[in-house]
Parts: C-alpha cells; structure tokens; sequence
C-alpha cells in the first residue's frame, strides 16, 4: 500500500485546515472559503505562472512554520507563497492587510473609472466589490488620469484600455491557449497599456477566453454590450456538441433569448472544469456565433451564489404559487384589460434584442434602423 | 589600501600585455591548479566579501545556494546594469580595467561550475562593450578562456549581452528575463535564481565589482582578505562620488575611514566648492535614504560615522541609512531637497515596470504631488500624503523598485518637512526659483 501524503497543518485567521505540500496560501484559504480567502484580481488558477502582480492578495505570516516560527518581515502575496506545517497567517485578522489592501484598492481604483452604471461588467466585477469592502467614499488624487480611446481587437472584441488594472491575465491566456500571440503589454510603469502593438485585430478561435478573464470590464464582448444588464439576465447550465471544445457553457438569457455565452465559473469567479476534468474554456464559435436557444441542450438553471447581485430575481428550486383567481372566479380566467405590448413603443416582443446588431435604441424599435 | 584599481594608473592596462605583465591572471593559475571549486567558495565564505551591488549579501553564502542537480547546466552572471543615480564605480573598472573582471569571472565560473558565463550591460554602455569584448578576444587568444583553460578540462566562454537601458534590468530575475529575451519584468520569488535561474538553470547573479574583488581574494587568501576593513564590512570598496565636492570620482576606500574624511580629506573628496556647508548626502545611490549633515557626520549615539555597512545603517532608518552600491551624492547648503527628491521620484516613476499595482501607481502619484509642491502648487495635506503613499508602496511590491521609490521620499519628509512646508507656504518665492528645469509636459495623459 502506498504511503498516504504527508499534509501540512496552516491556521489562517484562526482555522485550521490540512492542505498538500505546495500548496499555496490563497488556495489553502479557499479550501476554508468565506471572507478567509484572500481577493485575487490578477491570480487565475487555470493559468500559469499567473498572481503575485495585482497584491490585492498581500496576507500576513505571523509563523513561518513549527520548525521556524519566525513570521516573515513582509506581507507576502497569498497567490504565490507556499505553506509550510504550522504556518500561521492572518488575512482579515491582520490590520497591517486590511490597511494594505486598502491602499492597493486607492492605487487601482487611480486610472479605472467607477464606471459600474454603464461598465458591462457590472454585477460580475471584482474590482467593484473588493472597492465596496475596502474602498473609500472619497478619493486623494487630484490629477488627470489616463485616457485612452476604444479599440476594436476584431469584430467581437473591444478593449477600454481605460479600465485595465494591467493584471496580465489576458495576455497569459493568448500565450497559454491560443497558438499565436498577438497582444502583450506596451510600454512601462503607468504608461504601461494591453495592445496589439498596431491596432491588429486578435484573431484566434480561442481568443474570446480573454473576456472571460478579465476581472474588470477592460476587455468586453462586443455581441452582447449594452444590450442587458447581467442581473437581469439568467444563467442556464448548456452544452452542445462542439468538435473545437467540450462545449459546455453557461448562457445568459432572458426568456428564451440568449443574450450571451460565457464560459461556466467557479465560486471564485474562474473557468471552471468540464466533466472530463479539463477547464472549460471555450470556441469563439460557441461563444459568439451560437445565440440561438435550438443551438443548445439546456441542463438546467447554473447554481448562483445567494450574495451575489446576479441571482436577483433567479429563484432556483421555488415553486410557482398556486393561481388562487381562476378557483375564485370559478375556473374563469382573468380578463386582460391591457396588453403593455399595445401601448408600448419601446417593448415589442417580436423584436429579439439578443440577435440585433449593437445596442438597442428608439431606432430599433421605430423600423428606422439602419444596418 | 587598494585591491581593484592598484594598478589602474598603470598605462595600457587595458589590454592584455600589460595586465599580464602586471601580475594578472595569477589568480586563475592558482585557482584552476591548485584549488577545487568547493575550496574556492570556501576562501570566499573567509573573505567576508559582501555583495557591491547594493544589498549586500555574503557572496560565498550565495555562491554555497547554488543547486548542483546532475547532468544540468549552471549558470554565472556578471550585472553590468549599473543604472542607479549617483552610481558609476563598475563603469570605471570595466572601462580602465577589463581583465580584472574577465579573471574574476574565470575563477568564479570555475567555482560555480558555469561553462557559460554572461556579463548583462547597460545598453548606455555601448563603448564599454568593445573593451569588453576586445578584453575576451584576448584572453581567448591567450588561453584563458574556451575549451581546457590551462589544460585543467575546464571549459569556459563568456558572452557579453547589452540590456536596453532599463533600471529594472539591474534587478537579478528582471536581468535573468531580460537576458532571456523576455520584457524585463521581475519574477517573482521563490524560487530564487539559484534554484532556477537563467533558462530555469541554476543561476547565481553577482555585481562587477563583487566578481573583481574574487581575483584579490584568492591572490592574497580569504582570511588575509578578511582583515581589511572593519567588522562585517571586510575588504575594499569602490565609492563614486559626486555632487557638490572638489573632486568628484571614483574612489576605493577600506572601510575604516570616517565619512568626514572622505568628504573633506585632499586624500579623496577634497572637501565643497567655494567652502560651503555640506546640507545632506545620499551616502549609497539614490535609493537609499537621504541624511541631514548632522546625521551623516555622527551616529544617533553621538559617535562618528564611519564609511561602511554598519555604520552607515546605524540600526535602522530613521537616523541610518545604508551603503547600498556606493554612490555617494553630496548636496551643499544651496541644494533644495524638495527639488532632488522630485528628480528621483520622476526617475522611479519612469523605471518601473509596470507589473505590481503599488509601485505602478504609487510613484507616479508621488512625482504628481511632489511636482506640485516644488512648482508651488502644493497644500499642506500633499506631505502627509505623499507620506502615507511611501508607506503604502514599501514591502508590498513584487521587488525591491518599489522601496526603492519609496526611501528617499520617506527620508526627505522625515528630515526635511520644514523644506516642503516653506515651498507650500511661499507659493510665489518657490516659483521664482530658477532651477534650470524645463517646464514639465504632463505626458501620462495618453490617447492612443
């Protein structure tokens, strides 16, 4: 019988967990979930070589280990540092990381705009929580930020450079998935900017995971901007069969329309593995060109959780309530007085605002738009 | 006493004839013949030789961390990426004294096991570059370097690579990518370079300085070595002084003489222009804290402040400050401090990469309200800020740019508030002040 693996015991913010030798801080703290785990907006477990950059995730090791109980002399980003038996870590125990955390959220929040009203990231941003949990109303910097202009990577990609927290995800999946590179980071410091060197457009059948990664709303989805607001929309677990990748995605609709696909995540807000094990990323095929709901076998509603914005209004595992007026009114149906569809000039239902082109306007729904 | 620049008056002893004719190479001869690679690590474990590039570490302690897994290259590099302000001691030895670097590197390759040796330039460097290379041709020719050096089978070349003028490539795993072909970015650690390194081969970086003060080291023996200096401070140190001194240069000091001396003696500095006071001084290139005359003269114990390690630091940075690389920049009682502190904090801004958010967004935001107070725009509150943004970057950034940022501006507050108090008070009389700096273009506001 082969020997059982040697675990090791770290206590972070007062809990005890067992995790394997290489194992790092912040997933350790996952293990234990809740506020425990450290925010990452530059870690992504399902890439390599990616963290240590955003150091959002600082925590404090106040034991090094049993054999050298020494703490270490500097906060230490939790998404690269390896446990060691007996560690002991403080993460929201430690006043020195909640002050950290803080400054590092004042510096990000420097050159991205709280842009929440019209980021298509709102709802799904991790950038607009952690500045709610460690943010301040008020900020001290008084200069000009940086601006850039839109840029088109492709016909269904768009980067606002404006928002970017440089946390190089994207540029780790364009090397790690996709065959060729054709983006990186420009230039230094904070002039440093995600470019395609000359505007090139990213052309890549796995390209459109780059969205997917994006912690802030940098880099956007041209096929579904401005057309809903995530937490109106509703995540359904899907698959089809797709000979490019596993094919199992989550679609965002409403009613029967699908607004957008994305990837299915994890509780961590990260690609999340497919049934064969393999994370899930997925085509630019199934992501973009797949928006009928024919196109897709529906598995079911995807499991939110309870605090985030996104399942308001997604009741999963409710009963509807029994219809009480047609017993009362001895099995008639209510009569309809007025169909909003009538009046409305704005709502017309045989518009399917998931497959116009671009945002929906008056134009739309006055005939008069032109393609 | 001198070990590195002895010889350095020495007409042609840049080239190869000479050099030899001086002495030079002995220390390969012993080394390869009569020495085992643990030996020579061993005599420099003795020596008490300390890392010149600024940190100081033991260079044999470094040297013994270095992984010897089987059957896989190692690797040895020479950081030539003397980019720091105020600090031009290895530019001095490499373009006077070449193959004093080329012998170091030969005998710390052979005690490192590296038959692959790289000297990582500044791109600035491009002149030094030639003597370098012409250095290697000779030694080369001579059979100092390539396959069975001195019929001992130890086969050894050295490349030189120029870095593209980055400060940050000074950094070792900045450098180890840089070399790599790869943006200078640093990595982060562990694992260190020792471990992986240059092509995630076992790698150890050393300064020029540290890889030419091996050639003493074993010529005349690590103990005999260890006893030049004081303290953790042994052997010899090359000083680049400048500022408002007489005689501004490169110096090489054994660290026993007081700070004093070296400022006033005729011997090296030679004292201040026109006999004005000494104000502050920037004892160990321009990361390091700046100290008030007062401070630099004598220690918080009242006693005086010797050139080295120890000294310098005295126990901490509220009343110390540190050797660093060496550079050692005078400011007399005309210099505005604001003024300098502005200049370093817009050097840092430049430099850093870019990776980790504090230092990214930190120092510009220093530069910003440091600007706004040297050009008399600034409030009150601006020096509680740009302190509370100092402590904000120090210790939490991926590698050591972001403290190096941080330090002077900390420094300058801690010692000089009254000074970024009288520019914000005087508006107009701050104003006024020609310091012969071109108005400022705001260029971080970027359209692409």
């Amino acid at each position: 019988m082969a020997d059982q693996q040697q675990l090791f015991k770290v206590t972070i913010d007062n809990i005890t967990v067992e995790v394997p030798p290489g194992t790092t801080i912040l997933n350790a703290a996952r293990k234990i979930g809740g506020d425990v785990a450290p925010p990452a907006m530059c870690y992504y477990s399902k890439l390599q070589g990616s963290g240590g950059k955003c150091r959002t995730c600082l925590v404090e090791v106040s034991k090094g280990s049993d054999k050298d109980p020494r703490p270490m002399p500097k906060l230490v980003a939790s998404c690269r540092t390896t446990v060691m038996d007996g560690m002991e870590v403080k993460n929201i125990t430690s006043p020195k990381v909640i002050d950290a955390r803080a400054g590092v959220v004042e510096f990000l929040l420097i050159n991205h705009p709280l842009d929440c009203p019209i980021c298509d990231q709102a709802g799904e941003c991790h950038l607009q929580d952690l500045s709610y949990e460690h943010g301040k109303a008020g900020t001290r910097y008084e200069f000009q930020r940086r601006t850039f202009h839109k840029v088109d990577l492709g016909d269904k990609i768009q980067l606002h450079m404006t928002r970017c927290i440089l946390c190089y995800r994207c540029v780790f999946v364009a090397d790690q998935l996709t065959n060729k590179r054709e983006h990186g980071i420009l230039d230094r410091g904070d002039h440093a900017q995600i470019a395609t060197y000359i505007e090139k457009n990213l052309h890549n059948e796995f390209i459109g995971n780059v969205i997917d990664v994006c912690p802030v709303g940098a880099l956007t989805d041209k096929t579904f901007r401005f057309k809903n607001r995530v937490w109106f929309t509703k995540p359904v677990d899907a698959h089809r069969d797709c000979p490019k990748c596993s094919g199992e995605v989550q679609l965002w609709m409403r009613g029967d329309e699908v607004f957008r696909v994305t990837a299915r995540k994890d509780e961590w807000g990260e690609v999340k593995d497919t049934t064969s094990g393999k994370p899930g990323w997925i085509c630019n095929d199934c992501r973009f060109d797949k928006k009928h709901i024919n196109d897709w076998v529906i598995e079911g509603p995807s499991a939110i959780s309870r605090h985030s914005v996104i399942s308001q209004g997604h009741y999963v595992g409710i009963e509807k309530p029994k219809e009480v007026l047609i017993d009362v009114m001895g099995g008639r149906k209510p009569r309809l007085f007025l169909d909003i569809h009538d009046v409305s000039e704005v709502n017309k239902p045989n518009i399917e605002l998931s497959l116009i082109d671009g945002p929906a306007t008056s134009d739309t729904f006055n005939g008069t738009k032109k393609d | 006493m001198k070990l590195l620049l002895e010889k350095d008056h020495v007409e042609g002893i840049r080239y190869y004839d000479t050099y030899r004719r001086e002495g030079g190479y002995r220390s390969v001869e012993k080394a390869l013949k009569t020495m085992s690679p643990e030996a020579i690590v061993e005599e420099v474990k003795k020596s008490g030789l300390r890392g010149r590039g600024g940190a100081g570490f033991p260079t044999g302690m470094k040297w013994s961390f270095i992984a010897k897994p089987e059957g896989v290259p190692r690797h040895l590099v020479c950081n030539a990426d003397e980019s720091e302000p105020g600090t031009f001691k290895d530019r001095y030895l490499m373009e006077f004294i070449p193959h004093l670097l080329i012998e170091g590197l030969i005998v710390s390759s052979f005690a490192l096991g590296s038959n692959a040796t790289y000297i990582y330039i500044r791109g600035e460097y491009a002149w030094i570059v030639d003597i370098l290379e012409q250095a290697i041709t000779e030694a080369k020719n001579n059979g100092w370097l390539g396959k069975n050096i001195l019929g001992t089978g130890f086969d050894c070349e050295i490349y030189v690579q120029r870095g593209a003028g980055a400060y940050i490539c000074g950094e070792e795993t900045a450098l180890i990518e840089s070399l790599e072909g790869k943006r200078g970015n640093p990595r982060i650690k562990p694992p260190f370079p020792a471990i992986k390194g240059v092509w995630d081969r076992p790698t150890v970086v050393n300064n020029v300085e540290t890889l030419a003060a091996v050639v003493p080291i074993i010529n005349m023996g690590g103990e005999e070595y260890a006893k030049i200096g004081v303290g953790k401070s042994t052997g010899t140190k090359l000083i680049s002084a400048c500022g408002n001194l007489n005689k501004p240069g490169v110096y090489e000091i054994d660290m026993t003489i007081s700070v004093e001396e070296f400022i006033y003696s005729d011997k090296y500095c030679g004292g201040i222009p026109n006999g004005k006071k000494l104000k502050a001084c920037i004892p160990g290139g321009s990361s390091v804290p700046i100290l008030p005359a007062n401070l630099l003269l004598k220690t918080a114990k009242g006693e005086q402040r010797m050139m080295n390690y120890e000294s310098l630091s005295d126990g901490g940075f509220a009343t110390g400050s540190m050797m660093g690389s060496g550079g050692f920049i005078v400011l007399d009682e005309d210099q505005c401090v604001v003024r300098h502190t502005l200049t370093l904090a817009r050097f840092y801004r430049h430099e850093s990469c870019g990776q980790c958010s504090p230092c990214r967004e930190g120092t510009g935001w220093m530069e910003k309200i440091l600007h706004n107070i040297e050009y008399g725009k600034g409030k009150m509150t601006d020096v509680d800020l740009l302190w509370d943004i100092q402590r904000k970057i120090e210790g939490n950034t991926i590698c050591p740019l972001g403290d190096a940022a941080a330090w002077p501006v900390a420094a300058a507050i801690r010692h000089f508030r009254d000074e970024f108090e009288w520019h914000i008070l005087n508006p107009e009389e701050s104003q006024k002040r020609n310091y012969g700096i071109a108005h400022y273009a705001d260029e971080r506001a970027v359209a692409v």
